[in-house]
């Protein structure tokens, strides 16, 4: 166990709600509740970046004159792998609850297993 | 600079650029839109991989005006030349064999939505194996993900859908593995570049400071990629998605879009980790343990099968626990073997697809087992076919399956700990492979006298049939003409260090 | 010294008013509004037998469901599975955290001369005053092309999945699936209190949308954020005034050449950058004065198209999710 646990808390509690995200998406037979557990693992991951490119005492990468010093503004980088990972979590959200609607009202049920059963039955 | 490096930029963004014109396009237009894509893109492919070979050096392209580290780059050897262009070569073949099944199975209105997603999966295709970048691998997955989700659903029955759920599902715990990973991996190293990343990362296992965080990343990589490409616990969604969908996707999916994946998998290795790294971690067991038993596993499940197309999609299963398995072994000559077997399992998959529902459609649209009794006689060429894709899968001398079980051997024999079992479990999987594919093949073939179903005639699908044969033909030619194959990856995988 | 007012004056009388209508004696709007009550909803008894005979099918097939013991067996070994992997996954990834380099310090290993030279130099190369802006949209545009193809391979999914095609649905369908889909084309109106409120807010929230798209480059905001406003603006006025209205300007052709030709701009664009870039030829894009709002080269631009495709693509979800067409 390495010593910086705690002063990484902020990067700790992103690894914990991956973790739960990750559990929702696994566990949950309802799929509204995946979806939920799919964006908090998103978020996650977003915590995670942002969390990365914060250094103390900076200010947000905004170019306030004409030369600006790398000692003034914190790391852009992460910002904008958070805006793209953002775009992404969109797109596959809209995908899920499009796939979400058309299977429930196919067979009135919210439940992956139940719906899988039906499948069997039918053949 | 020559021309020719900038033509896999080129087909990258004209298979993106005509995603965009399909959209508005009717679905007759699309259609032949698509296909001039795909076969530019495999023409220029094939320049690349002749330029590269005669040159000897592999180029790296800017895009845009800054230099590494500071702007995305796409890099071009004779391994990814040849990737583009094979992968080309099997997607218009996909194309042209399931078109005449593609126009019953999906509505009218969305034929040019159809082709819209075919060439943005091919335009991730290209760029995740021309990418030099990580975070760019990360956003073209994920369009291949979407997209191949959408080629599952869009034959719209029951099946499909909840296989396209599953699908998206297991996708999104792989990717999301995968960005983490990736996120780490920029903490510990600063770049997002492959080549910058490998250097930091030699410098951190000399100096020792970030070891154990280092190990966990890649695992956790190498573990999202493994799921994307359902690896053998993680193959629930396949049958269904592989089984149901119209049948170009269900050959695209097996042979490329999988592959895509496993290919990435393999440049981050050499790329990103460097392969002492990783074979001196221990993650390479655990692919070499989870390879084997997809061996076994996927060739029982698709023994117990009854459904044709479903036992074709579960010895997909056990063909990716190959591919697993030879990149567990560590040396250089078992990861030739399986890039040589991505090749060979992408030909003969993809025939053995097409020529399915060939024999299905002259049994009366039945998928058992027992209805396809004398369909090879109804339906000549595509039971020609089929038993070509068979005897390939089961590794007969002659197709490609034979040589890449032949180099699974060989790369065994420097490994003493792991030549035992993956010499039982090659053996066990090809008796498995014999029994299922070579009962069907008798099946096909034995003469049924009161046959009701109608058999179909070369001259009525010419296309079909033309299709076919082709694919036969890269399938011998890739079984016959194995060496200068394996010359040139084992070039292309020195080009990747 | 105030008069007293005679009664009659006082009925006139704001104060009068104003009273009578806070008791609820009087309502203004009185006689002056439209109001048509809605129309008996009625049904045939034996539609509404036919509709109670289907949803028993519906019961028998999807909830007579008695799962197997097999089937049980698996899912408690899945979900034991599933807590396993996620509980060591979440005890690696601790471990992880616990060596990676400490939070907020200089001393990590991503402030390199990468961050550097994105700071330093950004203002000059790019021309943009938002150093984020500047980085995706031209040190690392290929990402961002990428992204917005992702967004664009999502619509097409979308639509797949949900545009109803409804002369053929219409006919060969149960009385209740018509129902919903009914119920999706058909939609309650005239709720004065939302279109009030639209009224006044719509066009601030899209002319805030616009802010964000063109400041892209001089402060925070971008395509992607003020797309999503505009969208939500959009989808606030459908919201209140119905589909004929928004029918009237926004219909799916209009959809369709808005994402194309903003992507096949975008595509083109990058394509020609990327080009001058890599075979090293001179731009002949000007960069402008930072700070200007016309500077900056092509970020701009592009903001716009990104802007243009996501509020047309965000309004086309919500659509497809509402009604299945435009």
């Amino acid at each position: 166990m390495g010593g910086n646990l705690l002063i990484n808390y902020g990067e700790a509690v992103a690894a914990i709600l991956f973790g739960i995200g990750f559990g929702n998406l696994l566990l949950q037979s309802n799929l509204i509740k995946k979806i939920i557990g799919l964006n908090i693992m998103d978020s996650a991951i977003y915590l995670f970046l942002a969390e990365k490119g914060y250094i103390a005492g900076r200010i947000a990468p905004i170019a306030i004159d004409n030369s600006p010093h790398v000692e003034d503004y914190i790391n852009p980088i992460p910002s904008g792998l958070v805006l793209t990972g953002i775009v992404v979590s969109v797109s596959v959200t809209a995908l899920m609850l499009s796939l979400t609607i058309r299977l429930y009202k196919r067979y009135h049920t919210l439940d992956l297993d139940e719906i899988s059963q039906v499948l069997k039955r039918e053949g | 600079m020559d021309m020719i490096h900038n033509f896999p930029f080129f087909s990258i963004l004209i298979a993106l650029f005509s995603s965009t014109i399909c959209s508005v396009l009717p679905g007759k237009i699309a259609k032949w839109v698509n296909t001039a894509v795909i076969i530019i893109a495999g023409v220029m492919s094939g320049t690349v991989l002749w330029y590269v070979s005669a040159t000897g050096k592999c180029f790296v392209y800017l895009m845009g005006h800054f230099p590494a580290p500071w702007g995305n780059e796409i890099r071009a050897g004779i391994l990814e030349g040849a990737m583009a262009l094979f992968f080309c070569i099997i997607m218009l073949l996909c194309m042209w064999g399931g078109r005449k099944k593609l126009l019953e199975e999906v509505e009218e209105s969305k034929h040019n939505l159809y082709y819209v997603l075919v060439n943005l999966l091919l335009s991730s295709l290209l760029a995740l194996i021309y990418t030099n970048d990580l975070f760019t691998a990360y956003v073209f997955v994920e369009i291949n993900t979407i997209a191949a989700c959408g080629l599952i659903m869009i034959r719209q029955i029951g099946r499909t859908l909840e296989a396209a759920m599953r699908y998206m599902i297991m996708s999104l715990v792989g990717s999301g593995l995968l960005l983490f990973g990736i996120c780490m991996l920029y903490d510990l190293t600063g770049h997002l570049l492959m080549s910058n990343i490998q250097e930091q990362v030699t410098q951190i296992m000399t100096d020792g400071t970030y070891a154990i965080p280092l190990v966990i990343t890649i695992g956790l990589m190498v573990t999202g990629l493994a799921i994307k490409s359902a690896l053998f616990p993680f193959h629930a969604w396949l049958p269904d998605a592989y089984g149901y969908s119209t049948i170009s996707s269900a050959a695209i999916l097996s042979s490329l879009v999988s592959k895509g994946y496993i290919f990435l998998l393999i440049k981050i290795i050499y790329r990103v980790i460097g392969f002492q790294v990783f074979r001196n971690s221990h993650i390479i067991n655990v692919l070499f343990v989870f390879g084997l038993l997809a061996m076994v596993f996927g060739s029982l499940s698709a023994i117990k099968e009854n459904d044709i197309r479903r036992m074709i999609a579960f010895s997909s299963v056990a063909q990716i626990g190959y591919i697993y398995m030879g990149i567990g072994l560590g040396t250089k000559v078992g990861m030739i073997a399986s890039v040589y077997h991505i090749l060979g399992h992408a030909a003969g998959k993809a025939l053995l697809f097409i020529s399915v529902i060939g024999l299905s459609d002259v049994s009366g649209f039945s998928r058992r087992f027992v209805d396809q009794t004398g369909a090879g006689y109804r339906n000549k060429i595509a039971g020609i076919g089929f038993t070509i894709g068979s005897l390939s899968m089961v590794g007969v001398p002659m197709f490609a399956g034979f040589i890449s079980k032949l180099l699974f051997a060989q790369a065994t024999v420097n490994n003493t700990l792991k030549m035992l079992p993956t010499l039982i479990a090659l053996a066990i999987s090809t008796i498995l492979n014999a029994i299922y594919f070579m009962k069907t093949v008798i099946r096909t073939y034995e003469p049924k006298p009161d046959c009701q179903y109608e058999g179909i005639k070369i001259r009525q699908e010419k296309l079909y049939a033309l299709t076919i044969v082709l694919f036969v033909i890269v399938n011998i030619a890739l079984g016959m003409s194995s060496q200068p194959v394996v010359d040139a990856i084992s070039v292309g995988l020195d080009m990747f260090g | 010294m105030s008069r007293k007012k005679t009664e009659r004056e006082y009925k006139r009388s704001f104060a009068y008013h104003f009273f009578r209508w806070l008791n609820g004696n009087e309502d203004p709007l009185m006689g002056q509004v439209e109001m048509k009550p809605q129309k008996p909803y009625q049904e045939t008894p034996e539609e509404i037998r036919r509709k109670i005979r289907e949803r028993n099918a519906l019961f028998l097939r999807f909830y007579g469901v008695v799962k197997s013991r097999e089937v049980r067996n698996f899912e408690r070994v899945y979900k034991i599975a599933s807590v396993i992997f996620c509980s060591i996954l979440i005890a690696l990834l601790l471990l992880t955290v616990s060596y990676l380099p400490p939070v907020g310090s200089v001393e990590r290993p991503i402030n390199n001369e990468v961050a550097q030279r994105y700071i330093e130099k950004g203002l000059e190369e790019t021309g943009a005053v938002n150093i984020v802006s500047g980085m995706i949209l031209d040190y690392r545009a290929f990402d961002t092309l990428g992204e917005s193809h992702v967004l664009f391979t999502a619509t097409v999914t979308v639509l797949i999945l949900l545009r109803l095609d409804k002369k053929k649905d219409s006919k060969n369908s149960s009385p209740m699936e018509r129902t919903e889909i009914d119920d999706q084309v058909y939609e309650p109106q005239n709720d004065a209190i939302l279109q009030g409120a639209a009224f006044i807010l719509v066009p601030i929230i899209i002319i805030f949308g616009i802010y964000v798209i063109l400041n892209g480059h001089l402060g925070p905001g971008g395509g992607f954020s003020g797309g999503a406003i505009i969208g939500a603006g959009l989808i606030l006025y459908l919201n209140a005034f119905g589909f004929q209205k928004t029918e009237r300007f926004f219909t799916e052709k209009t959809y369709k050449w808005i994402s194309f030709s903003a992507l096949s701009f975008y595509c083109v664009a990058k394509s020609y950058s990327f080009y001058t870039g890599a075979n090293h030829l001179e731009s002949i894009i000007p960069k402008g004065a930072p700070g200007a709002i016309l500077s900056s080269g092509l970020i701009l631009p592009l903001n716009i198209a990104v802007g243009l495709v996501v509020a047309s693509t965000m309004y086309a979800f919500f659509v497809m999710f509402r009604k299945g067409g435009f």
